[in-house]
């Protein structure tokens, strides 16, 4: 049985030039990628669904290229991601967290995550601390902010995609919006990239469909003013500050 | 209490059975949520402070909430997360002032540690909008059982000079989780992450 069969792909681009306040120099660009798949496990209890989890590695991979594409700018613009999963009604919400592994690895894959993968899949490895100092291997372009980074107390950034990718999870009925998180992609406590982007696939999911979805965004929130660790402080390269 | 709320909701979600299966114990979700008047609705104001201070307040009493509505010691909550839905006068920097600088250490007082990042969403929206507010295992963030959402939604806020306000707490992870990872129980809980 195929495993990965998909139904409709939806993407959404969207720019934020301000919110009220002074105009942004550069508009905030954020967008999302919506898979709409069968649901393989509907309509009944199995016990065993991790087959899934290692067959939705590739579609990952391309739906994280297919969101870089549409958004239009080069891997090194984009600051923040986060993903998420809405079931249809006759599946479970642990079919949902199916997409921990692969959604979040794809995207760090994408964005030059220097970490050890099978440690990641293991749940052992957030790709910071000691994966981050890891050698960054030939012909992989030098991460964004390498050449400025500050060393902390625990290195300085060799790796990209340090942080945990913030996740949001539901049942819901066709149609269903999903608001999910975004934070910066090295470090967790980063507060201008604190944010959240609705995704709603009209008519999805029907009950024996999942939809999977990535986001990524290309900086701060437009007005961002509350202080906190700020991306140019980044100094500990651990994924959270 | 310099927070001017309209009006406080508590809810607690349990699920005793999942895909025909019986969930034993049941997994239970508070969530605490309040209805606040933003004090700078209608115009762009540069100082945040006020909300800052509101959010301060809100992480203490709306963390104490849920571990009360789930009758649970502070020692026993095992994930949380939070979230603000920002009325149409208001803007979504409001919400960032409320649940950023100070809305977590009095809400991990209430929960007790709280070595974890507090997962978080927020957005603007009218009456009866609903957000995920992501939920995370709150000493250890890689806790791939507790890796879960749950929505929050006040039928008549916000209004266009108010914000919501929701933080949600839970005593277990998800019902019948078995995608492995790290466990709750072999957590160390010094990072944050593991």
């Amino acid at each position: 049985m195929n495993l990965i069969d998909v139904r409709r792909i939806q993407t959404s681009v969207e720019d934020i030039f301000h919110e009220g306040g002074p105009r942004a120099e550069v508009p905030l660009r954020r967008g999302s990628i919506a898979a709409v798949l069968t649901n393989p496990y509907a309509g009944r209890f199995e016990p065993d669904i991790l087959p899934m989890m290692a067959a939705l590695n590739p579609l990952g991979l391309d739906m994280a290229r297919q969101l870089l594409k549409a958004m239009d700018v080069p891997v090194a613009r984009i600051e923040g991601y986060g993903k998420g999963a809405i079931i249809g009604s006759a599946g479970e919400l642990e079919h949902g967290a199916l997409w921990h592994v692969p959604g979040g690895y794809a995207m760090r894959e994408l964005l030059g995550w220097q970490g050890d993968a099978e440690a990641y899949k293991r749940g052992e490895s957030s790709g910071g601390g000691a994966d981050a100092r890891r050698a960054v291997p030939e012909g992989i372009d030098p991460p964004r902010g390498a050449d400025q980074a500050q060393p902390g107390p625990r290195g300085a950034q060799l790796g990209n995609a340090l942080a945990i990718v913030p996740s949001t999870k539901k049942v819901g009925a066709p149609g269903t919006t999903l608001d999910v998180p975004l934070t910066h992609i090295n470090a967790s406590y980063v507060r201008s990239h604190f944010d959240a982007m609705e995704v709603r696939v009209a008519g999805h999911p029907r009950p024996d469909e999942l939809v999977l979805i990535l986001a990524m965004s290309c900086g701060a929130r437009v007005h961002a003013r509350v202080g906190g660790l700020a991306a140019d402080k980044i100094a500990k390269w651990d994924g959270l500050r | 209490m310099n927070t001017l709320i309209r009006k406080l909701v508590v809810q607690v979600d349990e699920t005793h059975r999942e895909m025909g299966r019986a969930v034993s114990p049941p997994t239970r979700r508070a969530l605490a949520i309040a209805v606040i008047h933003n004090p700078y609705a209608g115009r762009f104001e540069e100082n945040l402070d006020a909300l800052i201070a509101i959010g301060e307040e809100l992480g203490g009493l709306l963390g104490q909430r849920c571990v009360q509505a789930l009758g649970i010691a502070p020692e026993q909550a095992q994930s949380y997360g939070k979230a603000a839905i920002v009325g149409e006068a208001g803007e979504l920097e409001h919400a960032a002032a409320i649940l950023h600088p100070k809305l977590g250490a009095p809400l991990r007082v209430a929960v007790a540690k709280g070595a974890a990042l507090v997962p978080s969403a927020k957005k603007q929206g009218g009456l009866g909008t609903a957000i995920d507010v992501p939920l995370g295992h709150k000493d250890a963030a890689f806790v791939r059982s507790h890796f879960d959402a749950i929505e929050a939604r006040v039928a008549d806020a916000p209004r266009a000079d108010e914000i919501v306000v929701a933080v949600a707490v839970t005593d277990s992870g998800r019902p019948l989780a078995r995608v492995g990872g790290l466990q709750h129980h072999d957590i160390k809980g010094e990072d944050g992450l593991r």
